[in-house]
C-alpha cells in the first residue's frame, strides 16, 4: 500500500510472451494516455522479460512517456512470483498513482498477487476507465481526481463504478478488446529506465512442462464485418447461411453463447461477455434475441443489422436495422443481392 | 497417508436468471428475489477435491463465508462426500471486497492443515477472479489459476494442467498450492442418496437457534439459548453440527474486514440501458433488403 499522492505516474503493465507484447496492453494505452493527460502526469509503462529492450521502442509509440524495463534470465517465462515481486517492488519505489493490466489470464493471476502484497484495491475486468471526483457520504470530503473504475457486474445486468479512495495504488484490470488500438507514431519519444533486479529459485516456484498454443480459428477482433447466428438458426446445418453470408462479405462468422452450447460453430466463434468483444463496422445479427451477456461483447459495433421473427427481441433495441422477418427467408434475400451486386 | 484439500465455496444469486422483475427502481438487484445457488466453478473445484481423495483417501474440508443462510451449500457438499463443513458468519464480514474477503479466508484457513487449497475459478455474482490468487498471496502458497487437469499428485509435488486461453500449459510445483479450478475440469458429482439421508439434518448452531425461534412464537432469549445449545451438543455427538466461526474466533484483525477493510468502494450503480438509436425498420422483402445493402454500400460499411 503507498500513500494517495498527486504526482504518481500512470502505469501499464506491459505484457509480453517469448517477446511479442500483446494486444490489450497497447489497446491500454489509449485510454491510459488520456487518464495521464487529464492528470497532468507521464504514462509509463513496464515490460518484464528477458531480452525484451526491443519491445521498449513500440510501447512508445503507443504512447507511453517511459518504460521500465525488467530484464532477467529468470523473466523469461511468465510465473506469479517472480513477476509479482517485481512489480511490486516497482510499485513501491516509484508510487504510480494508477496502474493498469490486460484482464487476460496472465493479468488475472497476476494482478490480484500484487494487490493482495500491497494490500491496495483491485477491479476487475474494467469496460472503461475515466477521471472523477467523489464525495464521501458519510463526512461530505471532496475526493478529486480518482480513477473511476468501470464494470459490468452481475452477468452483465449492472454497470458498477468502482473507486480506491485511500489505499493507493488504484488498480484495476481491462477486459481484452474495449477499447481501440492507438495508431503508433514512428516520431513519439520516451525515455527507458532499465532497472536492475535479484531473483532467486524460491521465486520461481513452479517448473514449466509444456505448452501447446492452439492458433485461433478465427480473428474476431479483426474483422471489419461480423455474421452472427443464435440458437434461432436452428441447427447446425443450417447455420450454413451464417457461413455463407460471412463468406460473400469478406466478413467472419461468429456466434451467441447459445448456440456455441448446441454445438452449431466452435467457441472460438463466441460473442459476448464470456467470449470475445468486438467492435466491427458492420455486425448483422441473425436469430440472435440479445441477452445483455451477448450485447456486452457486440453494442459498440457502428452498424448493427437485427434479423428475427420476434418483435419483442431485445436485439431490435440496439440494431439500426431491423428486419421483422423470418431468417430462412431473408438470409439467402441478402445473399443473392449482394451477389447481385458484384461485391 | 493421503492428502488434505480445503475446498472454498460461495453461494452466489443465479444470476442466469436476472429478469426485469429482480431489478430496484433505482437499478440495482434484488439479490433475494433470485434463486441463490452453489457457484458453478466452485462444484467444479469440490469435485477435483473429492477426486483426489478417492484416489489417495485423505480428507476434503469445505469453508464458506457468508450469510447463515449459506449452510445449505455446505450441506449439499456433504452430500457430495465432504468429510467437514465450515461456516464463517459474522454482521462484520458484511461489505467485503476481494481483498478483505481474502483476508478472513486466510485467518480461516490457517487454522486447518493442509496440502491443498481449491477454488473455483470465479463467482458468477461478482466474476472477478481475484479472491484465490489474493488468497495465495495471504497464505504464502503457490498458486495455480485456471486448472482444466490434474495430471498427477506424486508425494510433494503436483502437476496440473492450466487452461491459457489460446491453449494451455502444464506445470509442476511442491505442495502445498492453491488452485483455481475451470467449468471445463469435471463433471461435478450429484448427491448420494445415501448421504443425503445421514447429512440433511445436519445445522450449523445459528440455524438451531433460528429453527427455535421459528418453533416458539413466544421467544424468551434466554430459554431458546439454552434449547439450542441443547440441540446442538445432541447433533455434534451425532456428527451433525456443522463448524461455525465468526471474526473472532477466526482471529482476524478488524481492520482489514468488511467495510473499513475494503479498499475498493463503489461510486455508483447503474443498471444497463440499452442504448435507444436511430433505427430504421427494413420490410423482410427483395426491395426492402435491396435498399438496406445498397444504404450501407453507399455509407462504406460495405466495400
Amino acid at each position: 500500500m503507498i500513500e494517495v499522492n498527486r504526482k504518481g505516474e500512470v502505469w501499464v503493465f506491459a505484457e509480453q510472451h517469448n517477446g511479442r507484447l500483446e494486444d490489450t496492453p497497447l489497446e491500454l494505452m489509449s485510454k491510459a494516455r488520456r487518464l495521464a493527460d487529464t492528470l497532468g502526469v507521464e504514462l509509463a509503462a513496464a515490460v518484464l522479460g528477458d531480452k525484451v529492450k526491443g519491445l521498449a521502442a513500440k510501447l512508445i509509440q503507443h504512447g507511453a512517456d517511459k518504460v521500465y524495463l525488467v530484464e532477467h534470465p529468470l523473466l523469461g517465462h511468465y510465473q506469479t512470483n517472480s513477476y509479482a515481486k517485481v512489480m511490486y517492488d516497482l510499485i513501491h519505489k516509484y508510487e504510480p498513482q494508477i496502474v493498469l493490466y490486460g484482464a487476460t489470464i496472465t493479468g488475472r493471476d497476476l494482478a490480484p498477487r500484487i494487490a493482495s502484497a500491497a494490500k491496495a484495491g483491485l477491479t476487475a475486468d474494467c469496460t472503461d476507465l475515466q477521471i472523477g471526483d467523489h464525495t464521501t457520504v458519510k463526512d461530505k470530503k471532496l475526493h478529486k481526481n480518482l480513477l473511476f473504475q468501470i464494470r459490468p457486474a452481475f452477468g452483465g445486468n449492472i454497470v458498477a463504478t468502482i473507486i480506491n479512495l485511500d489505499r493507493w495504488p488504484q488498480m484495476a484490470t481491462v477486459r481484452e478488446g474495449v477499447m481501440p488500438m492507438p495508431e503508433p507514431d514512428a516520431a513519439r519519444k520516451g525515455k527507458v529506465i532499465e532497472e536492475t533486479v535479484k531473483l532467486a529459485k524460491q521465486d520461481l516456484p513452479l517448473q514449466l512442462l509444456a505448452e501447446h498454443k492452439r492458433a485461433k480459428k478465427v480473428d474476431l477482433k479483426a474483422a471489419r464485418i461480423i455474421v452472427a447466428g443464435g440458437a434461432g438458426v436452428g441447427s447446425k446445418d443450417n447455420f450454413r447461411l451464417i457461413w455463407d453470408l460471412a463468406n460473400c462479405l469478406g466478413g467472419a462468422p461468429a456466434a451467441t453463447r447459445a448456440a456455441v452450447d448446441l454445438g452449431f460453430i466452435d467457441h472460438d466463434h463466441q460473442v459476448g461477455q464470456t467470449g470475445t468483444t468486438v467492435r466491427p463496422s458492420l455486425y448483422i445479427a441473425v436469430g440472435i434475441s440479445g441477452a445483455i451477456q451477448h450485447q456486452a461483447g457486440m453494442s459498440q459495433s457502428q452498424k448493427i443489422v437485427a434479423v428475427n421473427n420476434d418483435p419483442d427481441a431485445p436485439i431490435f433495441q440496439v440494431a439500426h436495422y431491423k428486419i421483422l422477418g423470418d431468417l430462412n427467408v431473408v438470409v439467402p434475400l441478402m445473399i443473392k443481392t449482394i451477389r447481385e451486386k458484384g461485391l | 497417508m493421503g492428502y488434505k484439500c480445503i475446498v472454498l465455496i460461495k453461494q452466489v444469486p443465479d444470476t442466469k436468471r436476472i429478469t426485469g422483475d429482480v431489478m430496484n427502481d433505482d437499478g440495482t438487484v434484488k439479490r433475494s428475489a433470485l434463486p441463490a445457488i452453489f457457484n458453478p466453478e466452485d462444484l467444479n473445484a469440490l469435485e477435483t477435491a473429492l477426486e483426489i481423495k478417492g484416489q489417495f483417501r485423505g480428507r476434503v474440508t469445505v469453508l464458506t463465508m457468508g450469510l447463515p443462510g449459506a449452510s445449505a451449500i455446505l450441506r449439499e457438499s456433504l452430500y457430495r462426500g465432504a468429510d467437514e463443513a465450515i461456516l464463517i458468519t459474522d454482521p462484520r464480514c458484511a461489505a467485503s471486497d476481494t481483498l478483505a474477503t481474502s483476508y478472513i479466508l486466510s485467518c480461516a484457513v490457517k487454522k486447518l492443515d493442509y496440502d491443498i487449497v481449491l477454488c473455483g475459478r470465479q463467482a458468477i455474482d461478482g466474476d472477478t477472479a481475484q479472491v484465490g490468487p489474493q488468497l495465495a498471496e495471504k497464505l504464502a502458497v503457490t498458486q495455480i489459476t485456471y486448472v482444466e487437469e490434474l495430471i498427477e499428485l506424486a508425494g510433494k509435488t503436483i502437476t496440473a494442467q492450466r487452461n491459457i486461453g489460446n491453449g494451455s500449459q502444464q506445470v509442476k510445483a511442491k505442495l502445498p498450492v492453491l488452485l483455481t479450478v475451470v467449468g471445463d475440469a469435471n463433471e461435478p458429482r450429484v448427491a448420494a442418496a445415501r448421504k443425503m439421508m445421514k447429512f440433511k439434518n445436519a445445522r450449523t448452531p445459528i440455524e438451531v437457534e433460528q429453527e427455535g425461534k421459528d418453533e416458539n412464537p413466544d421467544p424468551n432469549e434466554a430459554d431458546i439459548k439454552e434449547l439450542a445449545a441443547h440441540k446442538c451438543s445432541k447433533l455434534e455427538k451425532r456428527g451433525l453440527l456443522i463448524k461455525q466461526w465468526d471474526l473472532d474466533s477466526v482471529g482476524a484483525d478488524l481492520n482489514w474486514c468488511g467495510a473499513g477493510g475494503s479498499p475498493t468502494k463503489v461510486h455508483r450503480i447503474q443498471s444497463v440501458v440499452l442504448a435507444a438509436k436511430q433505427s430504421k425498420d427494413v420490410e423482410p422483402s427483395a426491395d426492402g433488403i435491396s435498399d438496406m445493402i445498397h444504404e450501407l454500400i453507399e455509407e462504406k460499411t460495405i466495400t
